[in-house]
C-alpha cells in the first residue's frame, strides 16, 4: 500500500504517457449554472483498471462518472478513453445506475440483450450474448421475468449482465448497490470481482461507503467538497480476497475517514 | 384456486347485487306510485317492465338496432380520426421542444372550451349529415389523446433514456425502443378517455342534427312523450360504452402484460 497525496498540476499531467492510460481527464471542471461542482481534475486511469470514487454528497463524483460516460460534458476540459475526446454516449463504455434503469416492459433476457439488438444482430446471436451473461450474473433460469418481478439484487444483475453483454472495454457503475441491503452488497461486491477478473474491462466504481472502495478497488480517489475535485488517490495493493478485519485495511478505512470528515465538516449543516 | 373462486363469486355476486338493488328501488317507487300513492304522473317515470317492454318492441321493428349502428358508427370514425390525429401531434409535440412551445398554448386554451360551444358551428360547415357529426366527435375525443400522449412522453424515466444511449442508442432507436414504449400506458388511457368522450358527446350531437341514433331515438321519444323509450336510449347508452370499456381494459391487460407482474417491496 502506498497512499500518495494529489496535487493536480499541468506540469504533472502533461508530462504523463497519454499512450498508457486508458482514460485521462485534462483539466476538467464543471458549473451548473454559477455553481462549480467539479473544479480541475486532473487524472490518468490504465487499462483494467479498478478505480472506486468516493465521497460524500456533492462532491462531484457522479458527475465525474457522467462526463466519463457522456452523459454530461465538462463545461472546461477533456475527458480521453483511447486517446479521443469523449463527446456523447458510446457502446464501449457501459453504464449501471443506481436505479437500476432496466426497462419495465422487457423480459430480463430481452433487457440484457437490448444493447445487441441496438446493433442489429440476429435474434438467435443476441439471445446467446444475453443467456451466457445472464448466467455468469447467476440469473439462469430467470430469463423470462419482468423486472417488476425481480428483487432489487436480482435487478441490478441484469443491469449488469445488459452492461456487458455489450462488451464495453469501460464499465462505469453509479453507487450501483447503494440500494441494496447489506447481505446482499457484500455479495455482489465479490461477485463483481469475480466478473471483473474475468471481464476484464476499465472499471470505475462511484461509491460512499469506504470499506466497499477498499474491498473492491485497486485505487480510491477521495474526492473533496466545496467545490467538489480530486483530494487524495490511494493505491491499494492488498491481495484479493480481502479481509475486512485486516489490520492494513482498517488503518487504510480510518485514514480515509479522516479524509472524509473534513470534507463533510466543509459542508456544513447536512 | 378454489379461494380465488370463491373470491370472484363474491366480487360478482356483489356488483349484481347492486344493480337488482337499484331495479328494486326503481320498481317500488314506480309501482307503488302507479298504484298507491299516486303522487306524479305515472308517465313521467315507467317501470323496469315498460322499459324491457320498449325494448322488445323496438328490437322487433329493427329502429333499435339501426339506431345503435348509426351512433356507434359516427362513434368509432370520429374516434379513429382522433386517435390518429391526437396520438400523432401528441408524438411530435412530445419530442420537440419548439412544437411544443408553439402548440401547447393554443391547445390549452381551445381545451377549457366544451366541445358543444362549437357544435352549432359544425353542422354550418359541415352540413346535417354524417360528416359534422363524426368531426365534432374527432374534435372532443382529440384533446384527451393528445394531452395524454404529451404527458406520457414527456414523463418516460429520464434514466431509461440514459441507459439507452449509453448502450449506444441512437435518436431513432431511442424513440422507438424506450420514448414509445414507455409512453404506452398512458397513451391507452387517453384512447380509452377519448373513447368514453365519443360516446358522451355523439348524444348531443344527435340531439341537434340527426335522423338516426341513439340521441336521435331519445329526443325523437321526447317529442312522444315516451319516458320508456328515452330511459331505454340511455340504458342501452350505458352497456355500449360499459362493453366497450371492458374490451378496452382486457386490450390494455394484454398490451402492458409485463405491469401486470409487479412485484411488493
Amino acid at each position: 500500500m502506498n497512499a500518495r497525496p494529489f496535487f493536480p498540476s499541468t506540469e504533472q499531467s502533461s508530462s504523463m504517457e497519454s499512450t498508457e492510460s486508458k482514460i485521462s481527464f485534462r483539466g476538467v471542471r464543471k458549473r451548473y449554472d454559477t455553481n462549480l461542482v467539479l473544479d480541475r481534475v486532473d487524472l490518468e486511469l490504465k487499462e483494467n483498471s479498478f478505480t472506486c470514487l468516493l465521497g460524500p454528497s456533492g462532491c462531484g463524483k457522479s458527475t465525474l462518472l457522467n462526463i466519463v460516460a457522456g452523459l454530461a460534458m465538462p463545461t472546461e476540459g477533456e475527458v480521453y478513453v483511447d486517446g479521443k475526446a469523449v463527446n456523447g454516449p458510446n457502446a464501449d463504455r457501459g453504464v449501471v445506475f443506481q436505479e437500476y434503469a432496466l426497462f419495465p416492459w422487457l423480459t430480463s433476457l430481452d433487457n440484457v440483450a437490448f444493447g445487441p439488438a441496438l446493433k442489429g444482430w440476429p435474434k438467435a446471436k443476441r439471445q446467446e450474448i444475453a443467456t451466457k451473461y445472464l448466467s455468469l450474473v447467476g440469473l439462469s433460469g430467470h430469463e423470462n421475468k419482468y423486472p417488476g418481478s425481480l428483487s432489487g439484487g436480482m435487478k441490478q444483475r441484469v443491469a449488469i449482465a445488459r452492461a456487458l453483454a455489450n462488451n464495453p472495454s469501460v464499465l462505469l457503475m453509479d453507487e450501483p448497490f447503494g440500494a441494496l441491503d447489506a447481505q446482499t452488497r457484500e455479495t455482489l461486491q465479490e461477485e463483481l470481482l469475480g466478473i471483473w477478473n474475468r471481464e476484464r474491462k476499465t472499471l470505475i466504481f462511484v461509491t460512499h461507503s469506504i470499506s466497499e472502495a477498499i474491498f473492491l478497488a485497486d485505487r480510491v480517489v477521495v474526492m473533496r467538497t466545496k467545490p467538489g475535485g480530486l483530494r487524495e488517490v490511494i493505491d491499494i495493493d492488498l491481495p484479493h480476497p480481502r479481509e475486512r478485519t485486516n489490520l492494513e485495511f482498517v488503518r487504510l478505512e480510518y485514514h480515509i475517514k479522516q479524509l472524509l470528515r473534513d470534507e463533510v465538516k466543509k459542508l456544513g449543516v447536512i | 384456486m378454489s379461494q380465488k373462486l370463491k373470491n370472484q363469486i363474491k366480487d360478482i355476486g356483489g356488483k349484481m347485487a347492486g344493480v337488482f338493488l337499484l331495479l328494486a328501488i326503481w320498481s317500488a317507487v314506480s309501482f307503488g306510485n302507479q298504484y298507491l300513492f299516486n303522487m306524479f304522473s305515472p308517465m313521467l317515470l315507467p317501470s323496469p317492465l315498460d322499459v324491457l317492454y320498449s325494448a322488445i318492441t323496438e328490437l322487433r321493428s329493427g329502429a333499435l338496432l339501426k339506431n345503435i349502428i348509426a351512433s356507434v358508427s359516427r362513434v368509432t370514425q370520429g374516434f379513429v380520426i382522433a386517435a390518429i390525429l391526437g396520438v400523432g401531434a401528441g408524438l411530435a409535440v412530445g419530442t420537440r421542444k419548439a412544437l411544443e412551445r408553439l402548440i401547447e398554448p393554443l391547445i390549452e386554451l381551445l381545451r377549457p372550451i366544451p366541445p358543444l360551444a362549437f357544435l352549432p358551428m359544425m353542422v354550418l360547415w359541415f352540413g346535417i349529415g354524417e360528416l359534422s357529426k363524426i368531426m365534432f366527435i374527432a374534435y372532443s375525443a382529440f384533446f384527451p389523446i393528445f394531452t395524454t400522449t404529451v404527458e406520457g412522453i414527456r414523463y418516460v424515466d429520464p434514466v431509461l433514456v440514459r441507459a439507452a444511449s449509453s448502450l449506444g442508442a441512437t435518436r431513432t432507436q431511442l424513440f422507438r425502443r424506450v420514448v414509445l414504449p414507455a409512453a404506452t400506458p398512458s397513451i391507452i388511457t387517453g384512447l380509452r378517455l377519448g373513447f368514453a368522450l365519443s360516446f358522451f358527446v355523439i348524444v348531443a350531437a344527435e340531439f341537434i342534427a340527426a335522423n338516426s341514433g341513439l340521441g336521435y331515438m331519445i329526443n325523437e321519444a321526447r317529442t312522444f312523450f315516451s319516458v320508456s323509450d328515452m330511459l331505454l336510449g340511455a340504458f342501452v347508452i350505458g352497456i355500449i360504452g360499459f362493453l366497450v370499456n371492458a374490451v378496452l381494459r382486457k386490450l390494455e391487460g394484454k398490451l402492458l402484460h409485463w405491469r401486470g407482474t409487479v412485484r411488493a417491496g
